[in-house]
Order: C-alpha cells, then sequence, then structure tokens
C-alpha cells in the first residue's frame, strides 16, 4: 500500500528547515526510505507565502495569490511510500527527521491513477 | 429436512463460528466490514439450500467456502478496492486449504481484537468494536451500555470498520511494547462480553450463555499469548470466581438467590481452585490492577467462613483500591455496600448520594443497593420504593421477582 507521509510544522520549525543538521538529516531520512526500496517520491515544499491558487469557477480560471496558512502549523513536505501496511508505514513516519517537533500526518493513497505498475486484473 | 431443523441449524452454527468465521475472513482481507457481508450473504444461501440440499458435513467449511466467494466478487465489482485484489487471492488460497484440512479452521479472534484495540482506532469505537464484530453482541444492547443512541453508535463503528480496511490496518497481535497499550481494551471488551452474559442465565441454551463461555475461551486464549501479564490472568480469575456460581444463582424453581445466601456446596470447586491459582500467579508480578483487584473480592466471598462470615472491612480496602483504578458507578456501588456491610449503613448511603446523578438514572444494582441501605436504616417506605424501581430496570425474570418480594417485605 501507498501512504502520504505529511509534514505539518510550524514558521518556526520551518525557517530553521536549511539548517546543516536538519539538511543532513533530511538526506539521510531520504536515503534511508531508497535504501528500503520503499521510497516513490516526496518533496519539502515551499514557504506558504510562495503559494499561488487556482480554481475555474463558471468556466472562468481564477489566478490568486496564497492562500496564507492561518493555523499554526501548515504542510511543509511529503513523502509517499510503498509499504506493506500501517504499522509499517507508522514506523517509518516516526523516524521521520521532523517527527520529534512536527506532526506526521500519515495518509492513505487511494488506488491510484498515477500507478506506477499496471493494475492487475 | 423440514424448514425450521435447517434453522435451528443455521442459528445454532451462528451461534458457535459467526465471530470465528468473521474473524478468519477479515484476517486475510483485512476488510471487517466486507467480511460480514460475505458472511450474511453465505447465510442466507445457507438458509435457502440446506432444506433441499441437506446440511453439509462441515457447515462452517460451507459457509468460508460461500463467503469467500461473495468477497472476492464485492472486490471486483469495486473499483476503489483494487489494493485489496491480491490480498484476497491469498485469502482465496489460504481457505481452501482450510477447507481441505480435517482440522477446524484457526481461531483468530484474539488477533482481530488487538486489531479493533489499535491507536489508529478511535477510543471511543474500540470496544465497541470488540464487542460487536468479535463477540456478537448486538449493536443496540452495546450502544445502551455506552449510553450513546444506537443511530451514533452504528456510525463509530462503521467509521472505524471503513478505517481498518482504508488505512491499511495489518492484522496481527502488536509486540512489546506496544500491546501494553492494547491489552486494556481488549480485557475490557472480554470483561464486558462476560457480564453481558452473565446477567441473565436462567436459559443456558441463550446466545448471552454462550457469549460468557466465549469470554472465558477467550480469556484462555489470551493467557496462552501472555502467560505472565498479571491483569490477565486477573481476569481469567475474576470471571471463572463469577462463573463458578453460575449454578447456585437460581434454586431449584428458577428463584434468584443473592449471593450471601447461596449455598457453597453448588458452587464449582474446580473453577475457584483455578481462580485461586491464577491470582495467586498473578499477585507475584506485585503489579496490582482492576481485574486483580475485582477478583480478590470475588475471591473473600468465595471463602467466606463456614458460618457465613465474609470480611467486609478487607472487601471495603480492595473497594478502596478498585475506585483508584476503576472509578465506575459499579466500584463506587461496590464499595458503598462494603461499608454499609462492615457496619456504616449511613456512610454507605452518604457515598451513594455522592455519586453525580446523571450516572445511577437506569443502574439496576445501584438503586437495589440504596434500598438495602435504606432497609438497613429502617428508611422502609424509601427502601420499597427503590426496590421497585430496581425492579423495573432489570430484564431477568428471576431477580425482578427478588427485587419485588425485597419490596413487599419492607412494609413497617
Amino acid at each position: 500500500m501507498k501512504y502520504a507521509l505529511l509534514v505539518h510544522q510550524s514558521q518556526e520549525h520551518f525557517d530553521r528547515r536549511d539548517d546543516g543538521a536538519a539538511l543532513a538529516a533530511g538526506r539521510a531520512y531520504g536515503e534511508a526510505l531508497m535504501a528500503a526500496g520503499i521510497f516513490v517520491g516526496g518533496a519539502g515544499l515551499g514557504s506558504p507565502e510562495s503559494t499561488t491558487t487556482v480554481t475555474i469557477r463558471d468556466g472562468k480560471r481564477q489566478v490568486q495569490d496564497g492562500p496564507y496558512a492561518e493555523t499554526k502549523e501548515f504542510l511543509a513536505g511529503f513523502g509517499i511510500i510503498d509499504v506493506p501496511d500501517l504499522d509499517t508505514a507508522l514506523e517509518w513516519a516516526a523516524r521521520h527527521p521532523a517527527a520529534s517537533f512536527a506532526h506526521i500526518e500519515v495518509r492513505p493513497l487511494l488506488g491510484s491513477h498515477f500507478a506506477t505498475a499496471p493494475a492487475k486484473a | 429436512m423440514s424448514g425450521s431443523d435447517t434453522h435451528a441449524t443455521v442459528e445454532a452454527v451462528v451461534r458457535d463460528s459467526y465471530s470465528r468465521l468473521v474473524a478468519y475472513l477479515a484476517a486475510r482481507s483485512r476488510d471487517v466490514a466486507a467480511a460480514e457481508d460475505a458472511l450474511g450473504d453465505a447465510l442466507v444461501a445457507a438458509l435457502k439450500r440446506w432444506p433441499d440440499e441437506g446440511i453439509p458435513q462441515k457447515p462452517e467449511a460451507w459457509l468460508l467456502h460461500v463467503a469467500r466467494h461473495r468477497l472476492i466478487d464485492a472486490a471486483r465489482r469495486s473499483q476503489v478496492r483494487q489494493a485489496s485484489q491480491e490480498l484476497l487471492q491469498v485469502a482465496a488460497e489460504s481457505a481452501e486449504a482450510v477447507l481441505d484440512s480435517p482440522e477446524p479452521f484457526p481461531d483468530e479472534r484474539l488477533k482481530l481484537l488487538f486489531v479493533c484495540a489499535h491507536p489508529a482506532i478511535d477510543p471511543a469505537a474500540r470496544t465497541p468494536l470488540m464487542l460487536q464484530v468479535v463477540l456478537g453482541v448486538d449493536a443496540a444492547r452495546i450502544a445502551s451500555a455506552f449510553l450513546v443512541s444506537p443511530a451514533a453508535m452504528s456510525q463509530r463503528l462503521v467509521r472505524a470498520k471503513n478505517k481498518i480496511r482504508e488505512a491499511g490496518i495489518p492484522f496481527r497481535a502488536p509486540e512489546p511494547p506496544e500491546w501494553k497499550d492494547r491489552l486494556s481494551f481488549v480485557l475490557d471488551a472480554i470483561y464486558a462480553a462476560y457480564t453481558s452474559g452473565w446477567e441473565s442465565v436462567t436459559d443456558p441454551g441463550s446466545t448471552q450463555h454462550a457469549l460468557a463461555r466465549d469470554a472465558i475461551l477467550l480469556g484462555r486464549m489470551l493467557l496462552k499469548l501472555v502467560p505472565e501479564e498479571p491483569e490477565v490472568l486477573g481476569l481469567l480469575a475474576l470471571m471463572l470466581h463469577c462463573e463458578a456460581r453460575r449454578e447456585a444463582r437460581y434454586d431449584g424453581e428458577g428463584r434468584f438467590v443473592p449471593l450471601d445466601r447461596q449455598a457453597p456446596e453448588r458452587w464449582s470447586g474446580a473453577m475457584i481452585e483455578e481462580a485461586e491459582q491464577l491470582l495467586r500467579r498473578a499477585s507475584s508480578a506485585r503489579s496490582i490492577g482492576r481485574y486483580q483487584l475485582e477478583a480478590a473480592i470475588q475471591s473473600i466471598h468465595a471463602n467466606r467462613l463456614p458460618d457465613g462470615g465474609i470480611d467486609w472491612p478487607q472487601i471495603l480496602l480492595l473497594y478502596e483500591g478498585l475506585i483508584h483504578f476503576a472509578p465506575g458507578i459499579g466500584s463506587m456501588v461496590g464499595r458503598a455496600v462494603a461499608m454499609a456491610q462492615s457496619g456504616d449503613a449511613a456512610a454507605g448511603l452518604a457515598a451513594l448520594d455522592s455519586i453525580p446523578e446523571d450516572r445511577i438514572g437506569n443502574y439496576q444494582p445501584y438503586w437495589a443497593t440504596r434500598a438495602h441501605l435504606l432497609a438497613l436504616l429502617d428508611r422502609g417506605q424509601e427502601a420499597r420504593e427503590g426496590f421497585q424501581r430496581a425492579a423495573a430496570l432489570t430484564d431477568d425474570q428471576a431477580l425482578r421477582e427478588h427485587l419485588m418480594q425485597r419490596a413487599d417485605s419492607c412494609w413497617k
């Protein structure tokens, strides 16, 4: 099963994401995922200020700045892993370097439109 | 063979095997709701076909065979469940192996209990889910036990079953230290099933009686999994102490006999002995808990003196401890009884009065106890009303008659 690990963190921690130690921890974690053969994809996200939103309403495309996070925490990065079950996904989420200060949301991916292998009949 | 015979056989199979079949199917499909649906379909098919074809030699295997086909068909129809297809294929193969084997299919109910207690499941749904899925208690009964509306409870249960499927919660007994967190929920569900099966026992063939038997069986299975866990030992000891008195709770004419007037000769000596051994084993771990305390209270009753004397001050002490671990209404009422029997009925009544009103409304033991204490204090009229109210709150005919008799004896 594929799971998204969604990292929600505060502005304070987000601002420190480029510290040497944080970068090294992130890199090591990514390498561990790849070494385990479960890494599907993922990345850190730009700041909420860099967000742009697109909607189509009444057939018209609207592009707007934001929205900015109004909550204490916002989505700061995500990873997708392919593991046998929730317990395994939770184990990997607990190893995420941000787990000690951020919230790692673990969400299953539905039967994917972007399947890497053709679905079995 | 007549339709009613078939009906009786299907009913017996359901009683003995339904939850084992659900657990078996769910452990392989990881989908509790789908397993229940498939088994429901299989039971309908059995009711249709067995009258003509005769009851199969292995009814459970027949049901399993039909149910797993339904499971696979349902998964094929549903696109969102593509991921479970592979699992179902495995399920089909292992079901096939079981059908061919002379052995009965494995009992996976314990595993399913631990799945229901997974930390990813809403804590408020865990025990109800175990009671419904594994122990077969009906949803309306669960709703009333948990003081929520049947609609709210069924929504909670559906959500929890969906979570198991969609989140991919695996079917396995957890490993330490994680399983410690889940164990208390499993113990609570087993005990709730036991008490639910203990309360109405006039008909030994009833589903309720089967539930008590199942609860003890699951307690034994759990003990095999974790042989030295003191609370597991405590729970099994508690259930055996209660079970030992089953026969003595009614006299030859089916009348209710309160504990202090039961004839110890009618208790099961073997069960009491086993309970006492379990309790001794538990105490050597020196880690006391709710179920050990409750079992210890029952142990004092079981070891009452030949003249009927009971060490009430000791029981009072145990209830004080119990309230620390499980401050439920049951332990508060028990403590009030112990206070009164230790010689201070007024203090017992004051303790009852201090229980918040919203918790006592439909709790029969509260009203029976209150009435008993009022009678001790020579407040006959109030005692009478209390016994009547308690009588109105039980569905056990024999107990109701006993309470009405006590009400009648309160005329002053």
